[in-house]
């Protein structure tokens, strides 16, 4: 008896003193394979170099800016790094979820000592947002199904005579408008100003009603590889990772279109509200998971591209294979011939707007 | 008997009358009744409903424009939102001084994001005005320091405008820094004369009190400080500044004749040059019909209509669409609950009828779906029901259908209507079971050797006895069906989703949480008034669980 209340006592005591100097951060990603590339090239490497600090995950990214929202609104913040896609990161700045960057001192130059508001580029899009990846909505076909001449232009998805069947497309109006008024005419620099107008959307809907029928509405990344390895589908929009697995990994029949690829940013965002120690730890994980060598790092374990300049050289080959990143990566330049970048900030102020209109337009 | 007459009311063994004795025994079992179910009563209410009441309670709730627009609003109330006219110049000046603070705060891009649910791209105009907002305040600050130094300095506000004991807490809570610092108190006469001014630094010390590192009186006073000031100077009478009582009017008078002394502000003009919408009236309608404290908005918003500053219209036909989900929700979750009555009902008979070990089996297999993941089963009826999956395979194989025209089965209402039913029908079963299991089997044998047909039997003997069960299982079935999302989303396809997707779209995406919570409550107002008609029509008392 006695033995085991000291060894108890003792085992108490070492874990007190244990948990005085070590802490534990608790980040938000996606899950599945991309939270693994992260833990790969980032969380792993700084544990080792830090060993008093550990990560856990929380797969929540999906709902991310509702659950910052209510924690905050208790009073109870459990996360201190949340990984999102750019047009959250704009709610949450504009909600004042999300602590404000100075992407200069906060962040690592490049090698040569670019600084890194200039190594990120184009890719900084608020001031809460530090990028990590760019990842884009593209299009897959089924190789056995479309004959001879396979779809080269996006406008090949609205052309029901060359290639008839069913075609899936995310449940929602981004991009779709785009492509939709794109391939009805309008100039890519154009594409804002015409949606911006009622007779624009009406055009972009018109569009879509050319193939309604057609379409088979996704909502999961996961549905398109699927309704193609099943045949549902004879084309599909999904993200560009997922269509990778699906030809590299599981050897499906299937085939990309870049063209008109629509680039999205992913990145990590600090919650508002940390206590001070803490937020030091976030700011010095995010200066070491943000340089340039392990954003290069993170795109052997995923096919998605580093935000960084800088980091694109250094992509190689896919973890423990001989199969070469750079072709399937949306920043690649032969695959970046024709891009959408979308207009994160148009589509802060219209999406509520215009996801009603989509909505009512499917209900019809 | 009858001395028992004369005794007056009956009386207990200590003299005190009887009645009045037993109701206060009753009332001490009562209170110890409640003693002990308190626990949980306190529980269901601080972690049931009230959280429900205060989020359905954010469907009304409009504080927002009210608290961070003060000036503007209140200036705002004299313009005619009929008029093509842009509101006149005090509109504007209020704006200067009420957008500094909120951006001082970051509280412009909240406001901005909910009036961008009513007028799209009001998000952007807060946004990027507030960037540059505080150029007015700098300009404003330069003046005032030319006028006197001690303008830059936070104890000059302070000593103009708290009393003189909050001053000296103050300067007590800076010595030490343990604790909240003092609430703002304002000195008295200061509201009359310099409201603007009052309202911008009770915000500026409520600032400092929260982020708790410095004491106000340390701190660098906001440059809207200083617009609100040269606007209050510009305003007050001479007379009415010199009055102040315990300043330092010197001060006060000198700065005013170097205001007095520089070409106003032309806020207007320079607002317009940040950004052209400043001179839409479409902004100013917005701001102005969402500038009371409680709304409708929200409510109306949710059953396609809308509020303008003409009253309230009908949305634009392509935007309407709640109205239409709110009745598809009702009709399908009743269609829902019948096709499981109907499936639900035998199998219930059967299991209550069979030998008990056989029984067993069935019940496991009835259960069986409860263990499994509702994604698996859904996904699950997807490779069942889509074009090239099992069943259109089948009918095909089979030469049913022809293999060009294979039939549509998912992502539709029917796809919905067939996997919801798969998914509820344990639901219906099992209340059904547990009231046929009381239903004794010689009621039936009794019934027919009474010369009843089996139909006459069943319909006249058994069914009028099982009602209770039916009545449960419907109620049970329906108020699930009514609140699913996860399948209608997967296998609804575009005709087959339910209101609820719009809820948490509106929860998780958009964080339009006003207007959520106005479809949710009128969501649940839905359910109890079908569950009051159900119980005017067939008693809730005939309602049985088991």
């Amino acid at each position: 008896m006695k033995t085991t209340t000291f060894l108890l006592a003792t085992s108490a005591l070492t874990l007190a003193a244990g948990s005085a100097s070590a802490i534990d951060l608790t980040f938000v990603s996606w899950g599945g394979a991309y939270q693994d590339s992260q833990l790969k090239a980032y969380a792993e490497p700084y544990m080792a170099l830090h060993p008093d600090v550990k990560i856990v995950w929380d797969e929540s990214s999906a709902e991310a800016v509702a659950k910052l929202r209510a924690m905050h609104e208790a009073g109870n913040l459990t996360w201190d790094l949340v990984d999102v896609t750019v047009s959250d990161s704009i709610r949450l700045c504009d909600e004042g979820l999300a602590k404000e960057i100075d992407f200069d001192a906060d962040l690592a130059p490049a090698p040569d000592g670019t600084p890194a508001t200039e190594d990120f580029g184009a890719t900084l899009q608020n001031d809460c947002f530090i990028p990590q990846i760019v990842y884009s909505t593209t299009w897959g076909y089924r190789t056995d199904k479309v004959g001879d001449t396979p779809p080269s232009t996006i406008c090949d998805v609205f052309d029901l005579a060359k290639y008839p069947g069913k075609r899936a497309m995310q449940k929602r109006p981004i991009d779709n408008v785009e492509w939709a008024l794109y391939c009805d005419g309008v100039a890519k620099e154009d594409l804002y100003s015409v949606l911006g107008t009622d007779e624009g959307v009406a055009r972009a809907f018109a569009k879509l009603d050319t193939i309604k029928d057609q379409v088979v509405w996704w909502t999961a990344g996961a549905e398109t590889p699927q309704l193609l390895a099943d045949g549902e589908v004879v084309m599909g929009s999904t993200f560009n990772g997922r269509l990778f697995s699906a030809i590299v990994e599981q050897k499906q029949p299937i085939a990309m279109l870049w063209d008109m690829q629509s680039y999205d940013l992913d990145g990590w965002i600090v919650p508002t509200g940390l206590a001070p120690e803490r937020e030091a730890v976030v700011m010095d994980f995010l200066k070491f998971a943000t340089d340039t060598q392990r954003l290069a790092d993170q795109a052997k374990y995923i096919s998605y591209g580093p935000a960084r300049a800088s980091s694109a050289p250094l992509v190689g080959k896919l973890e423990g294979t001989d199969i070469e990143m750079a072709p399937f990566m949306p920043t690649d330049p032969a695959n970046a011939t024709n891009v959408l970048h979308y207009d994160y900030t148009w589509w802060a102020d219209h999406r509520d707007d215009l996801d009603a209109k989509f909505q009512a337009w499917l209900a019809q | 008997m009858t001395d028992t007459v004369d005794t007056g009311p009956m009386r207990a063994a200590d003299g005190t009358p009887l009645k009045v004795s037993l109701a206060r025994a009753l009332r001490r079992q009562k209170i110890r009744a409640l003693a002990l179910v308190a626990p949980l009563l306190i529980f269901v209410l601080v972690t049931f409903i009230a959280p429900i009441a205060d989020m359905l309670f954010r469907s009304v709730e409009n504080q927002i424009v009210h608290d961070t627009l003060p000036n503007t609003v209140r200036a705002l109330a004299d313009w005619d939102p009929s008029s093509a006219e842009t509101p006149g110049e005090p509109v504007y000046a209020g704006l200067a001084i009420d957008l500094q603070t909120a951006a001082e705060m970051k509280a412009h891009t909240r406001l901005g994001s909910r009036l961008n649910y009513e007028d799209p791209g009001i998000s952007s105009l807060f946004r990027q005005s507030g960037r540059n907002v505080d150029d007015f305040g700098k300009a404003a600050m330069k003046e005032l320091v030319a006028a006197d130094p001690a303008w830059k300095d936070g104890a000059t506000w302070g000593n103009l405008l708290g009393t003189d004991k909050w001053v000296e807490a103050q300067t007590a809570w800076g010595a030490d820094k343990t604790g909240l610092q003092p609430a703002f108190k304002a000195r008295s006469g200061v509201a009359g004369t310099l409201p603007r001014t009052l309202g911008a630094y009770a915000l500026f010390a409520a600032d400092a009190r929260e982020s708790g590192r410095k004491s106000a009186l340390e701190s660098k006073p906001w440059p809207a400080l200083a617009t609100a000031l040269e606007q209050d100077l510009r305003a007050a009478a001479p007379e009415s500044l010199s009055a102040l009582e315990g300043i330092d009017t010197a001060l006060l008078a000198r700065t005013r004749d170097a205001v007095d002394a520089a070409a106003p502000v032309d806020y207007r003009a320079d607002f317009l040059a940040m950004d052209k919408d400043w001179a839409s009236p479409d902004v100013w309608r917005t701001i102005r019909v969402f500038s009371p404290q409680y709304t409708a908005g929200y409510f109306l918003n949710s059953i396609d209509l809308e509020k303008t500053y003409e009253g309230i219209t009908k949305r634009p036909p392509e935007e309407r669409i709640y109205v239409t989900l709110f009745v598809r929700t009702l009709w399908m979750s009743m269609l829902i609950t019948f096709c499981c009555l109907l499936l639900g009902y035998p199998v219930a008979w059967l299991l209550a009828n069979l030998r008990a070990s056989t029984a067993n089996v069935l019940m496991i297999l009835v259960l069986l779906p409860f263990w499994t993941s509702l994604l698996v089963r859904t996904s699950a009826w997807k490779v069942l029901l889509q074009q090239q999956g099992v069943i259109n395979d089948l009918l095909v194989w089979l030469g049913l259908v022809d293999d060009g025209h294979r039939l549509a089965m998912i992502n539709n209402q029917f796809g919905t209507i067939i996997a919801m039913t798969h998914i509820l029908l344990p639901f219906m079963i099992l209340p059904l079971y547990s009231v046929m299991k009381t239903i004794p089997p010689s009621f039936l044998r009794a019934a027919r050797s009474l010369g009843a047909t089996p139909w006459t039997a069943f319909w006249r003997v058994y069914f009028p006895q099982s009602v209770p069960g039916i009545g449960a299982g419907s109620i049970l079935c329906f108020i699930l069906a009514i609140g699913y999302y996860i399948t209608p989303e997967l296998v609804g396809g575009t005709q087959g989703v339910f209101i609820s997707n719009r809820i948490a779209f509106h929860i998780s995406s958009s964080l339009n949480w006003g207007l959520a919570a106005a479809l949710g409550t009128i969501l649940l107002a839905a359910v109890l008034l079908l569950y009051y008609v159900y119980d005017k029509i067939v008693g809730i008392d005939n309602v049985k669980l088991g």
